[in-house]
């Protein structure tokens, strides 16, 4: 087994609002190996965007990192001084973003915006100015001397990602974060872009952290997969396991509500009831018991910890899904109602 | 198409182009002609800026058409003027993308889904109030939050506001355009199914837009794609998905990610080459040309322009070489 290049351990972001804190990353353990690619997926609120800014401690106010490690190379990134995380930004851990748009400066030629991230790195004006043309023709952007004098305005939204992907891939960083950085896009665009980004981490072995809400997206890119629900991790492990056999009810639950374009028939979709849980107050026991078909009722009272259910393969779950299809016929139920398969509908929500 | 159902929206080579300076026009939506028939769910894709969002607002008479026709129930809406065309209003009525924008914050959900029956003048007091009331439970919320503001609301809850509000006059035809693509997928999948019960119940017909194919297959009868303007192709869902008969239809097709492991790092991606023409000036012949995989150029595909036409029963395609897509 390889060393990871780098390691998240009990991660905890939290932001001080009016209301109360919000615990926005809760706990946050996991390990990224060398050349690997693995997918953070989520909704909206579970965390995963935080998770990604934590690790490079660009959370924006009020929130904060409060506890937990982020080692790069041995070094604890949350303990290190200001300069030497701008040093390792960019350089050994870059970042692309979802709006391409608004993470270009509008008023500075996209080639001149590729430039400025080896001349933060210690490159010279014309060597950087080199590495730009070979980096934009790397992202498939035509006519890259020309387009490198265009300013952001001048070109598409899938142009705009490429050199966002350029500028981020500019110093040869062994991670790549990119945050939802096809959600923006034509699908066929997205499609060309998750295309890059694979050949990016075959040839270049550029460890890549994928964040998106798209389970298709994670099934073409990654080879491990991480589920966030509520600022926590709630399973994780070999994509083809995952989702072939995914063991948490939430992941379960989220693979069968979404349409597929290669459907046979047309089967209603399994929505999950209810709605995603207010992080100022989340809910006791299991944060996923107030939406969950197979809750028992240890769910509403002890929170599960992550524990191996099959090789390789983490779920937080005090019944997992191998049990609710045994027990409760998962797989056959058609009311999906909170505690419908386990029969425990106590606290029912009413709204 | 449903067997002897009766159509309710005719289109006839609609055309709408919006002046862009300099005696150029944008062509945002060029020759279009379709037919939704009762009851069906016609499902309308295509990327952005294809002109999709334009031919809702056209559909719907929130613009005004360049040319062409538009029948609702016979009745030609793009004739009518004033109070005539306020009057047909109350058929059709459309479900916004962005939950947070088709909301007045400062009206009370109760309000907002009694304001259609305000401008209509229907029903007044404890009876609108009922009404108001039986539409909050009908699209799954609690009738006592009528008092609540939209901010007190998530994304989905607001969808099923808005949802609320065009039921309201018991319409005909609703439009939804991208109504459920800002939602998160769970969230998605609860709209679906109550757009699909609604329908049901109300013997709704819907226009669905999206540029998730996905989603549109999945909840349409028929499937209808837009490229610059112009349709490619039409056909059953079914249809469009086992057998495009448009090279576009297949590109994007091949470009949705499947969430499924092994099919997905399978599939070869059709790549189209270039970007999407400026509809300012759209291309020759046929509009898909310059990035097209099979065009044959310059005949005959830069030349002439494909007729939309029958491929198969049931099934339309804009293209010379349908047979070899």
């Amino acid at each position: 087994m390889p060393t990871p290049i780098l390691q998240v351990k009990d991660l905890h972001t939290e932001f001080l609002t009016d209301g109360g804190v919000v615990k926005a990353v809760d706990g946050v353990s996991f390990d990224l190996y060398p050349g690997e690619s693995i997918g953070i997926v989520g909704e909206s609120g579970s965390g995963k965007s935080i998770t990604a800014l934590s690790i490079l401690r660009l959370v924006p106010d009020p929130g904060r990192v409060v506890s937990g490690q982020v080692l790069f190379h041995d070094q604890d990134l949350l303990q290190i001084s200001g300069e030497e995380i701008r040093e390792i930004r960019g350089r050994d851990i870059a970042m692309i973003f979802q709006d391409p748009q608004s993470s270009l400066n509008p008023v500075l030629r996209t080639g001149f915006q590729v430039d400025e991230a080896m001349l933060a790195h210690g490159k010279s004006r014309a060597e950087a100015h080199a590495r730009t043309i070979e980096l934009l023709k790397q992202v498939r952007i035509p006519a890259a001397e020309s387009r490198a004098k265009d300013f952001p305005h001048q070109l598409s939204g899938g142009m705009r990602q490429r050199a966002m992907i350029a500028m981020g891939l500019a110093n040869a960083p062994s991670i790549l974060i990119a945050d939802e950085p096809t959600t923006a896009l034509d699908v066929t665009v997205q499609a060309q872009i998750l295309e890059l980004l694979g050949d990016l981490n075959r040839d270049l072995g550029t460890a890549i952290v994928m964040i998106t809400h798209n389970m298709g997206v994670v099934a073409g890119l990654c080879s491990r997969v991480l589920v966030m629900y509520a600022g926590e991790i709630v399973e994780q492990g070999p994509v083809e396991q995952i989702f072939e056999n995914p063991q948490h009810p939430y992941t379960w639950s989220l693979l069968r509500s979404i349409p597929r374009v290669d459907a046979l028939r047309h089967e209603r979709l399994r929505s999950i009831e209810g709605l995603a849980p207010d992080l100022l107050h989340p809910p006791a026991g299991c944060r996923f018991h107030p939406r969950c078909p197979f809750r028992i009722e240890k769910c509403f009272t002890d929170e599960p910890r992550l524990q191996e259910v099959a090789p390789d393969q983490l779920a937080a779950c005090w019944v997992t899904m191998g049990r609710a299809r045994k027990e409760m016929g998962a797989d056959d139920l058609i009311d999906i109602r909170p505690g419908a398969g386990s029969g425990v509908r106590k606290g029912e929500l009413t709204d | 198409m449903k067997a002897g159902a009766k159509t309710l929206v005719r289109v006839e080579n609609v055309v709408k182009h919006f002046p862009a300076g300099l005696g150029q026009s944008v062509k945002a939506v060029d020759g279009v002609s379709f037919e939704i028939v009762e009851g069906e769910t016609l499902g309308l894709v295509g990327e952005s800026g294809c002109g999709k969002s334009t031919l809702a607002r056209l559909v719907t008479q929130l613009l005004p058409v360049t040319s062409g026709k538009i029948f609702i129930n016979d009745i030609e809406v793009t004739k009518l003027r004033g109070e005539k065309l306020r009057q047909q209003r109350r058929q059709m009525q459309m479900i916004f993308q962005d939950p947070f924008a088709s909301l007045d914050p400062r009206m009370t959900v109760g309000d907002i889904i009694a304001e259609p029956l305000v401008n209509f003048g229907v029903m007044r007091g404890r009876k609108r109030s009922e009404r108001v009331q039986e539409l909050l439970k009908i699209v799954g919320l609690n009738p006592n939050f009528n008092n609540r503001y939209p901010h007190e609301f998530s994304g989905g809850q607001r969808q099923r506001i808005g949802i609320a509000r065009a039921l309201a006059l018991n319409p005909k035809l609703v439009v939804c355009d991208e109504a459920i693509s800002a939602l998160d997928v769970s969230i998605q999948a609860q709209i679906v199914n109550l757009l699909e019960d609604l329908q049901r119940e109300f013997k709704l017909t819907y226009l669905f837009i999206a540029h998730d194919l996905s989603v549109v297959r999945h909840i349409s009868d028929r499937v209808m794609v837009m490229y610059l303007g112009k349709i490619v192709e039409v056909a059953d869902s079914a249809g469009t998905y086992t057998s495009p008969k448009h090279p576009y239809t297949k590109a994007l097709l091949s470009a949705i990610p499947v969430p499924d492991p092994r099919i997905q790092r399978g599939k070869r991606l059709v790549e189209l080459s270039g970007e999407i023409p400026s509809p300012l000036n759209p291309p020759s012949g046929c509009r898909f040309h310059t990035r097209c995989p099979i065009a044959r150029v310059p005949t005959p595909c830069a030349e002439v322009e494909p007729p939309l036409e029958e491929k198969v029963r049931g099934h339309l395609a804009a293209c010379h070489f349908s047979q070899d897509v």
